[in-house]
Protein backbone atom coordinates (compact mmCIF):
# COMPACT_ATOMS: atom_id res chain seq x y z
CA UNK A 1 0.00 0.00 0.00
CA UNK A 2 2.77 2.42 0.92
CA UNK A 3 4.52 1.55 -2.29
CA UNK A 4 1.44 2.50 -4.27
CA UNK A 5 1.17 5.81 -2.47
CA UNK A 6 4.88 6.37 -3.04
CA UNK A 7 4.48 5.63 -6.75
CA UNK A 8 1.49 7.94 -7.08
CA UNK A 9 3.44 10.65 -5.29
CA UNK A 10 6.44 10.15 -7.50
CA UNK A 11 4.47 10.29 -10.72
CA UNK A 12 1.78 12.72 -9.61
CA UNK A 13 2.53 15.33 -12.28
CA UNK A 14 2.63 12.71 -14.97
CA UNK A 15 -0.67 11.26 -13.72
CA UNK A 16 -2.28 14.71 -13.70
CA UNK A 17 -0.96 15.27 -17.19
CA UNK A 18 -2.39 11.99 -18.44
CA UNK A 19 -5.78 12.66 -16.80
CA UNK A 20 -6.03 16.11 -18.39
CA UNK A 21 -5.00 14.80 -21.81
CA UNK A 22 -7.54 11.98 -21.64
CA UNK A 23 -10.22 14.49 -20.68
CA UNK A 24 -9.29 16.69 -23.65
CA UNK A 25 -9.24 13.68 -25.95
CA UNK A 26 -12.71 12.57 -24.84
CA UNK A 27 -14.01 16.04 -25.68
CA UNK A 28 -12.33 15.87 -29.10
CA UNK A 29 -13.84 12.47 -29.88
CA UNK A 30 -17.27 13.57 -28.73
CA UNK A 31 -16.87 16.65 -30.91
CA UNK A 32 -16.11 14.61 -34.01
CA UNK A 33 -19.31 12.59 -33.90
CA UNK A 34 -22.02 14.44 -35.73
CA UNK A 35 -25.07 13.09 -33.97
CA UNK A 36 -24.03 13.91 -30.47
CA UNK A 37 -24.55 17.48 -29.40
CA UNK A 38 -21.35 18.99 -28.16
CA UNK A 39 -20.57 20.14 -24.67
CA UNK A 40 -17.79 22.54 -25.68
CA UNK A 41 -19.41 25.05 -28.03
CA UNK A 42 -19.67 28.80 -28.37
CA UNK A 43 -23.46 28.90 -27.96
CA UNK A 44 -23.44 29.63 -24.27
CA UNK A 45 -24.15 32.69 -22.23
CA UNK A 46 -20.57 33.83 -21.77
CA UNK A 47 -18.96 33.24 -25.17
CA UNK A 48 -22.10 34.23 -27.05
CA UNK A 49 -22.41 37.40 -25.02
CA UNK A 50 -18.81 38.39 -25.68
CA UNK A 51 -19.09 37.70 -29.40
CA UNK A 52 -22.31 39.70 -29.48
CA UNK A 53 -20.56 42.71 -27.95
CA UNK A 54 -17.56 42.43 -30.25
CA UNK A 55 -19.79 42.01 -33.28
CA UNK A 56 -21.79 45.15 -32.60
CA UNK A 57 -18.57 47.09 -33.13
CA UNK A 58 -17.50 45.06 -36.11
CA UNK A 59 -20.90 45.32 -37.75
CA UNK A 60 -20.54 49.05 -38.09
CA UNK A 61 -17.78 48.61 -40.65
CA UNK A 62 -19.90 46.40 -42.90
CA UNK A 63 -22.97 48.61 -43.16
CA UNK A 64 -22.29 49.55 -46.75
CA UNK A 65 -21.90 45.96 -47.89
CA UNK A 66 -24.99 44.81 -45.98
CA UNK A 67 -27.01 47.57 -47.56
CA UNK A 68 -25.78 46.50 -50.96
CA UNK A 69 -26.84 42.90 -50.31
CA UNK A 70 -30.25 43.96 -49.06
CA UNK A 71 -30.96 46.15 -52.05
CA UNK A 72 -29.85 43.37 -54.41
CA UNK A 73 -32.23 40.96 -52.73
CA UNK A 74 -34.94 43.58 -52.75
CA UNK A 75 -34.53 44.04 -56.49
CA UNK A 76 -34.73 40.29 -57.06
CA UNK A 77 -37.89 39.99 -54.97
CA UNK A 78 -39.48 42.94 -56.69
CA UNK A 79 -38.79 41.28 -60.04
CA UNK A 80 -40.50 38.12 -58.79
CA UNK A 81 -43.47 40.11 -57.57
CA UNK A 82 -43.71 41.87 -60.90
CA UNK A 83 -43.84 38.53 -62.70
CA UNK A 84 -46.57 37.28 -60.36
CA UNK A 85 -48.66 40.37 -60.81
CA UNK A 86 -48.41 39.95 -64.54
CA UNK A 87 -49.67 36.38 -64.44
CA UNK A 88 -52.54 37.39 -62.21
CA UNK A 89 -53.42 40.21 -64.53
CA UNK A 90 -53.81 37.79 -67.42
CA UNK A 91 -55.77 35.13 -65.57
CA UNK A 92 -57.58 37.51 -63.27
CA UNK A 93 -59.27 35.22 -60.81
CA UNK A 94 -59.36 34.85 -57.06
CA UNK A 95 -59.34 31.63 -55.09
CA UNK A 96 -60.38 31.81 -51.48
CA UNK A 97 -59.88 28.33 -50.14
CA UNK A 98 -57.80 28.11 -47.00
CA UNK A 99 -57.85 24.32 -46.99
CA UNK A 100 -55.81 24.33 -50.18
CA UNK A 101 -53.24 26.60 -48.69
CA UNK A 102 -50.30 25.22 -46.84
CA UNK A 103 -47.00 26.61 -45.78
CA UNK A 104 -44.03 24.30 -45.94
CA UNK A 105 -41.12 26.48 -44.92
CA UNK A 106 -40.89 29.10 -42.23
CA UNK A 107 -38.12 31.71 -42.41
CA UNK A 108 -36.74 33.81 -39.60
CA UNK A 109 -33.76 36.13 -39.49
CA UNK A 110 -30.63 36.05 -37.34
CA UNK A 111 -27.27 37.70 -37.26
CA UNK A 112 -23.86 36.05 -37.39
CA UNK A 113 -21.81 37.13 -34.40
CA UNK A 114 -18.80 34.90 -35.00
CA UNK A 115 -17.65 33.43 -38.28
CA UNK A 116 -14.76 31.07 -38.98
CA UNK A 117 -13.71 30.05 -42.46
CA UNK A 118 -9.97 29.36 -42.35
CA UNK A 119 -9.87 26.20 -40.25
CA UNK A 120 -10.56 22.67 -41.41
CA UNK A 121 -13.76 22.46 -39.35
CA UNK A 122 -15.55 25.77 -39.21
CA UNK A 123 -18.46 26.82 -37.02
CA UNK A 124 -20.55 29.98 -37.02
CA UNK A 125 -22.28 31.52 -33.99
CA UNK A 126 -25.71 33.17 -34.32
CA UNK A 127 -27.37 35.69 -32.01
CA UNK A 128 -30.62 33.73 -31.72
CA UNK A 129 -31.34 30.57 -29.80
CA UNK A 130 -33.96 28.30 -28.32
CA UNK A 131 -35.88 31.30 -27.00
CA UNK A 132 -36.51 32.38 -30.58
CA UNK A 133 -37.66 28.95 -31.71
CA UNK A 134 -34.38 27.58 -33.01
CA UNK A 135 -33.65 23.87 -32.71
CA UNK A 136 -30.75 21.74 -33.99
CA UNK A 137 -30.86 20.64 -37.66
CA UNK A 138 -32.43 23.75 -39.12
CA UNK A 139 -30.98 25.12 -42.35
CA UNK A 140 -29.21 28.48 -42.50
CA UNK A 141 -29.21 30.44 -45.75
CA UNK A 142 -28.75 33.98 -46.95
CA UNK A 143 -29.73 35.81 -50.10
CA UNK A 144 -26.83 34.32 -52.06
CA UNK A 145 -26.89 30.69 -51.01
CA UNK A 146 -26.63 28.21 -48.19
CA UNK A 147 -24.48 28.72 -45.11
CA UNK A 148 -24.87 25.59 -43.02
CA UNK A 149 -26.99 23.64 -40.55
CA UNK A 150 -27.63 24.51 -36.90
CA UNK A 151 -25.82 22.17 -34.55
CA UNK A 152 -26.15 23.43 -30.97
CA UNK A 153 -28.58 25.86 -29.40
CA UNK A 154 -28.58 27.56 -26.03
CA UNK A 155 -31.21 29.95 -24.70
CA UNK A 156 -29.99 32.95 -26.67
CA UNK A 157 -27.35 31.66 -29.09
CA UNK A 158 -26.81 28.92 -31.64
CA UNK A 159 -23.82 27.40 -33.41
CA UNK A 160 -23.96 26.47 -37.06
CA UNK A 161 -22.06 23.66 -38.76
CA UNK A 162 -20.76 25.66 -41.70
CA UNK A 163 -20.62 24.13 -45.19
CA UNK A 164 -16.88 24.69 -44.74
CA UNK A 165 -16.59 21.72 -42.36
CA UNK A 166 -15.47 18.15 -42.89
CA UNK A 167 -18.69 16.89 -41.26
CA UNK A 168 -20.96 18.82 -43.58
CA UNK A 169 -22.76 16.74 -46.23
CA UNK A 170 -25.51 18.60 -48.04
CA UNK A 171 -27.62 17.15 -50.80
CA UNK A 172 -27.33 19.20 -54.01
CA UNK A 173 -28.21 18.73 -57.65
CA UNK A 174 -27.48 20.17 -61.06
CA UNK A 175 -29.97 22.88 -61.83
CA UNK A 176 -30.68 21.68 -65.35
CA UNK A 177 -30.66 17.89 -65.03
CA UNK A 178 -31.83 16.73 -61.58
CA UNK A 179 -28.77 14.55 -60.97
CA UNK A 180 -28.05 14.46 -57.25
CA UNK A 181 -24.72 14.75 -55.50
CA UNK A 182 -23.29 15.69 -52.11
CA UNK A 183 -21.66 18.99 -51.24
CA UNK A 184 -18.43 18.58 -49.24
CA UNK A 185 -15.36 20.70 -48.57
CA UNK A 186 -11.70 19.72 -48.90
CA UNK A 187 -10.43 22.42 -46.57
CA UNK A 188 -8.29 24.31 -49.06
CA UNK A 189 -10.08 27.41 -50.32
CA UNK A 190 -13.12 28.89 -48.61
CA UNK A 191 -14.63 30.03 -51.92
CA UNK A 192 -14.48 26.58 -53.48
CA UNK A 193 -16.36 23.48 -52.34
CA UNK A 194 -16.66 20.08 -53.96
CA UNK A 195 -19.51 17.93 -55.15
CA UNK A 196 -19.10 14.15 -54.96
CA UNK A 197 -21.26 11.17 -55.88
CA UNK A 198 -22.65 12.70 -59.07
CA UNK A 199 -23.64 9.73 -61.28
CA UNK A 200 -21.48 9.21 -64.32
CA UNK A 201 -24.30 9.61 -66.82
CA UNK A 202 -24.82 13.22 -65.73
CA UNK A 203 -23.53 15.83 -68.16
CA UNK A 204 -21.48 18.40 -66.29
CA UNK A 205 -20.07 21.51 -67.91
CA UNK A 206 -18.02 24.31 -66.42
CA UNK A 207 -20.41 27.12 -65.56
CA UNK A 208 -23.38 24.89 -64.68
CA UNK A 209 -25.36 26.06 -61.69
CA UNK A 210 -25.63 23.85 -58.60
CA UNK A 211 -28.73 24.14 -56.41
CA UNK A 212 -29.88 22.38 -53.25
CA UNK A 213 -31.64 19.09 -53.92
CA UNK A 214 -35.01 18.25 -52.43
CA UNK A 215 -33.78 15.04 -50.85
CA UNK A 216 -32.82 16.50 -47.51
CA UNK A 217 -35.53 17.49 -45.08
CA UNK A 218 -33.56 20.58 -44.11
CA UNK A 219 -33.24 22.89 -47.10
CA UNK A 220 -35.96 23.82 -49.59
CA UNK A 221 -35.23 22.61 -53.09
CA UNK A 222 -33.62 24.96 -55.56
CA UNK A 223 -31.59 27.37 -53.45
CA UNK A 224 -28.63 28.34 -55.59
CA UNK A 225 -25.26 27.27 -54.23
CA UNK A 226 -22.64 28.02 -56.87
CA UNK A 227 -21.35 27.28 -60.34
CA UNK A 228 -19.10 24.47 -61.56
CA UNK A 229 -15.57 25.81 -61.78
CA UNK A 230 -13.80 22.75 -63.15
CA UNK A 231 -14.02 18.97 -62.84
CA UNK A 232 -12.02 15.82 -63.38
CA UNK A 233 -13.53 12.86 -65.19
CA UNK A 234 -11.49 9.67 -65.01
CA UNK A 235 -12.11 5.89 -64.84
CA UNK A 236 -15.65 6.38 -66.04
CA UNK A 237 -16.78 8.60 -63.21
CA UNK A 238 -16.53 12.12 -61.92
CA UNK A 239 -13.56 12.16 -59.56
CA UNK A 240 -13.98 15.69 -58.36
CA UNK A 241 -16.17 18.64 -59.25
CA UNK A 242 -15.10 22.03 -57.92
CA UNK A 243 -17.85 24.52 -57.17
CA UNK A 244 -17.31 28.25 -56.96
CA UNK A 245 -19.74 29.47 -54.28
CA UNK A 246 -22.01 32.46 -54.91
CA UNK A 247 -21.53 33.36 -51.27
CA UNK A 248 -18.37 34.97 -50.05
CA UNK A 249 -18.12 32.92 -46.85
CA UNK A 250 -15.66 35.42 -45.36
CA UNK A 251 -18.19 38.26 -45.45
CA UNK A 252 -21.60 37.07 -44.29
CA UNK A 253 -23.68 38.98 -41.78
CA UNK A 254 -27.46 38.63 -41.89
CA UNK A 255 -28.82 35.14 -42.41
CA UNK A 256 -32.20 33.46 -42.61
CA UNK A 257 -33.11 30.29 -40.78
CA UNK A 258 -35.28 27.82 -42.61
CA UNK A 259 -37.62 25.64 -40.65
CA UNK A 260 -39.25 22.79 -42.56
CA UNK A 261 -42.74 22.52 -41.07
CA UNK A 262 -43.24 19.12 -42.69
CA UNK A 263 -39.97 17.65 -41.52
CA UNK A 264 -41.40 15.37 -38.85
CA UNK A 265 -43.98 14.07 -41.28
CA UNK A 266 -41.36 13.37 -43.95
CA UNK A 267 -38.86 11.77 -41.57
CA UNK A 268 -41.50 9.59 -39.90
CA UNK A 269 -42.72 8.39 -43.27
CA UNK A 270 -39.19 7.60 -44.42
CA UNK A 271 -38.45 5.81 -41.15
CA UNK A 272 -41.57 3.67 -41.46
CA UNK A 273 -40.49 2.59 -44.93
CA UNK A 274 -37.06 1.62 -43.64
CA UNK A 275 -38.52 -0.33 -40.73
CA UNK A 276 -40.78 -2.50 -42.83
CA UNK B 1 3.48 36.83 -4.05
CA UNK B 2 0.19 38.68 -4.37
CA UNK B 3 1.62 40.67 -7.21
CA UNK B 4 2.51 37.42 -8.97
CA UNK B 5 -1.04 36.06 -8.68
CA UNK B 6 -2.51 39.30 -9.96
CA UNK B 7 -0.06 39.45 -12.85
CA UNK B 8 -0.85 35.94 -13.97
CA UNK B 9 -4.61 36.41 -13.62
CA UNK B 10 -4.45 39.48 -15.84
CA UNK B 11 -2.23 37.66 -18.32
CA UNK B 12 -4.63 34.72 -18.46
CA UNK B 13 -7.64 36.91 -19.25
CA UNK B 14 -5.72 39.21 -21.60
CA UNK B 15 -4.32 36.32 -23.64
CA UNK B 16 -7.73 34.64 -23.86
CA UNK B 17 -9.47 37.79 -25.13
CA UNK B 18 -6.61 38.77 -27.45
CA UNK B 19 -6.71 35.32 -29.00
CA UNK B 20 -10.45 34.96 -29.53
CA UNK B 21 -11.27 38.54 -30.46
CA UNK B 22 -8.24 39.59 -32.51
CA UNK B 23 -5.83 36.83 -33.47
CA UNK B 24 -8.52 34.29 -34.42
CA UNK B 25 -9.76 36.72 -37.05
CA UNK B 26 -6.45 37.94 -38.43
CA UNK B 27 -6.30 35.72 -41.54
CA UNK B 28 -2.84 36.71 -42.72
CA UNK B 29 -2.45 35.48 -46.34
CA UNK B 30 -6.08 34.42 -46.18
CA UNK B 31 -5.80 31.64 -43.64
CA UNK B 32 -3.04 32.12 -41.07
CA UNK B 33 -4.20 32.83 -37.53
CA UNK B 34 -1.32 33.01 -35.04
CA UNK B 35 -2.01 31.20 -31.75
CA UNK B 36 -0.43 33.64 -29.35
CA UNK B 37 -2.20 32.33 -26.24
CA UNK B 38 0.59 29.79 -25.74
CA UNK B 39 2.73 32.69 -24.47
CA UNK B 40 1.04 31.67 -21.21
CA UNK B 41 3.21 28.55 -21.06
CA UNK B 42 6.41 30.48 -21.82
CA UNK B 43 5.82 33.09 -19.14
CA UNK B 44 4.25 31.11 -16.31
CA UNK B 45 6.68 31.12 -13.36
CA UNK B 46 9.01 28.11 -13.31
CA UNK B 47 8.37 26.09 -10.16
CA UNK B 48 9.20 22.66 -8.88
CA UNK B 49 5.48 21.96 -8.45
CA UNK B 50 3.91 21.75 -11.86
CA UNK B 51 0.29 20.87 -11.08
CA UNK B 52 -0.87 24.50 -11.10
CA UNK B 53 0.70 25.11 -14.51
CA UNK B 54 -0.92 21.98 -15.93
CA UNK B 55 -4.39 22.76 -14.59
CA UNK B 56 -4.34 26.43 -15.58
CA UNK B 57 -2.98 25.64 -19.04
CA UNK B 58 -5.76 23.12 -19.52
CA UNK B 59 -8.30 25.72 -18.43
CA UNK B 60 -6.91 28.31 -20.86
CA UNK B 61 -6.97 25.76 -23.67
CA UNK B 62 -10.54 24.68 -22.99
CA UNK B 63 -11.64 28.33 -22.81
CA UNK B 64 -10.14 28.93 -26.25
CA UNK B 65 -11.97 25.80 -27.42
CA UNK B 66 -15.27 27.12 -26.12
CA UNK B 67 -14.83 30.25 -28.15
CA UNK B 68 -13.58 28.68 -31.35
CA UNK B 69 -15.79 25.53 -31.37
CA UNK B 70 -12.79 23.27 -31.74
CA UNK B 71 -13.66 20.52 -29.26
CA UNK B 72 -10.72 19.89 -26.95
CA UNK B 73 -7.95 20.41 -29.47
CA UNK B 74 -6.37 23.51 -27.95
CA UNK B 75 -6.69 22.08 -24.44
CA UNK B 76 -4.90 18.92 -25.50
CA UNK B 77 -2.07 20.75 -27.24
CA UNK B 78 -1.40 23.36 -24.58
CA UNK B 79 -1.45 20.78 -21.76
CA UNK B 80 1.06 18.78 -23.76
CA UNK B 81 3.56 21.62 -24.11
CA UNK B 82 2.93 22.69 -20.52
CA UNK B 83 4.05 19.27 -19.33
CA UNK B 84 7.08 19.09 -21.60
CA UNK B 85 8.15 22.68 -21.01
CA UNK B 86 10.66 21.82 -18.30
CA UNK B 87 12.37 18.81 -19.96
CA UNK B 88 12.76 20.77 -23.20
CA UNK B 89 14.19 23.77 -21.39
CA UNK B 90 16.68 21.53 -19.55
CA UNK B 91 17.72 19.97 -22.84
CA UNK B 92 18.25 23.38 -24.42
CA UNK B 93 20.16 24.79 -21.46
CA UNK B 94 22.13 21.53 -20.97
CA UNK B 95 21.71 21.88 -17.22
CA UNK B 96 20.58 19.17 -14.78
CA UNK B 97 18.63 21.52 -12.53
CA UNK B 98 17.15 24.98 -12.52
CA UNK B 99 17.49 27.83 -10.10
CA UNK B 100 13.74 27.97 -9.43
CA UNK B 101 12.49 31.27 -8.10
CA UNK B 102 14.83 33.59 -9.89
CA UNK B 103 14.61 31.95 -13.23
CA UNK B 104 12.65 33.45 -16.09
CA UNK B 105 13.08 33.59 -19.86
CA UNK B 106 14.87 36.94 -19.78
CA UNK B 107 17.73 35.59 -17.66
CA UNK B 108 18.96 33.17 -20.33
CA UNK B 109 20.58 34.12 -23.62
CA UNK B 110 18.32 35.33 -26.42
CA UNK B 111 19.26 32.48 -28.74
CA UNK B 112 18.33 29.84 -26.21
CA UNK B 113 15.09 31.57 -25.26
CA UNK B 114 14.19 31.82 -28.94
CA UNK B 115 14.99 28.15 -29.52
CA UNK B 116 12.82 27.24 -26.52
CA UNK B 117 9.87 29.27 -27.82
CA UNK B 118 10.26 27.93 -31.36
CA UNK B 119 10.39 24.27 -30.26
CA UNK B 120 7.30 24.51 -28.08
CA UNK B 121 5.39 26.48 -30.72
CA UNK B 122 6.16 23.94 -33.44
CA UNK B 123 5.08 21.02 -31.23
CA UNK B 124 1.90 22.81 -30.19
CA UNK B 125 0.92 23.80 -33.73
CA UNK B 126 1.64 20.34 -35.09
CA UNK B 127 -0.71 18.81 -32.50
CA UNK B 128 -3.42 21.39 -33.17
CA UNK B 129 -3.41 20.94 -36.94
CA UNK B 130 -2.93 17.20 -36.68
CA UNK B 131 -6.03 16.84 -34.52
CA UNK B 132 -7.99 19.30 -36.63
CA UNK B 133 -7.41 17.46 -39.91
CA UNK B 134 -7.38 14.05 -38.19
CA UNK B 135 -6.15 12.07 -41.21
CA UNK B 136 -2.83 10.89 -42.57
CA UNK B 137 -3.72 11.84 -46.13
CA UNK B 138 -3.73 15.51 -45.13
CA UNK B 139 -0.16 15.36 -43.82
CA UNK B 140 1.07 17.97 -46.33
CA UNK B 141 -1.64 20.45 -45.31
CA UNK B 142 -0.83 19.78 -41.66
CA UNK B 143 2.90 20.42 -42.10
CA UNK B 144 2.53 23.50 -44.28
CA UNK B 145 -0.05 25.00 -41.91
CA UNK B 146 2.15 24.20 -38.91
CA UNK B 147 5.22 25.91 -40.36
CA UNK B 148 3.43 28.97 -41.74
CA UNK B 149 1.41 29.62 -38.59
CA UNK B 150 4.40 28.92 -36.33
CA UNK B 151 6.45 31.63 -38.04
CA UNK B 152 3.86 34.26 -37.17
CA UNK B 153 3.19 32.91 -33.69
CA UNK B 154 6.91 32.88 -32.86
CA UNK B 155 7.37 36.41 -34.22
CA UNK B 156 4.44 37.86 -32.30
CA UNK B 157 5.20 35.96 -29.08
CA UNK B 158 8.84 37.01 -29.08
CA UNK B 159 7.89 40.58 -29.77
CA UNK B 160 5.29 40.52 -27.02
CA UNK B 161 7.69 39.02 -24.48
CA UNK B 162 10.42 41.53 -25.35
CA UNK B 163 8.02 44.46 -25.09
CA UNK B 164 5.99 43.49 -22.04
CA UNK B 165 8.46 41.84 -19.66
CA UNK B 166 11.27 43.43 -17.74
CA UNK B 167 14.84 42.39 -18.35
CA UNK B 168 16.61 41.38 -15.20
Amino acid sequence: MRRIIYLIKKFRYFLLFIILEILAFIIIIQDHSYHQSKFVNSANFFTGGLYNKANSINEFFHLRKDNQLLSEENARLKNLLEKRENTYAIDSFTVIDTSQYFQKYDYSVAKIINNNYTKRNNFITLNKGAKHGLTPDLGVVNSKGIIGVIKNVSANYATVLSILNSNSNINVRLKNSNHFGTLVWDGKDYNITQVIDIPRQAVVKAGDTIVTGGKSAIFPEGIEVGVVKDFKYAQNKYQIINILLFNDMSAIGEVQIVKNLHKDEQVTLEQSVVNE
Amino acid sequence: MNNLVLNNTIRFIALLFLQVLIFNHMNIFGNVNPMVYITWVFLFPFRKKRSLLLILSFLLGISIDFFSDSGGINAFAITFIAYFRLPILMAILRRPDLDYGQFNLRTISTNKAFLFIATLTLIHHFIVFGLEYFSFSAILSIISNTILTSIFTILICTLGIVLFTKKK
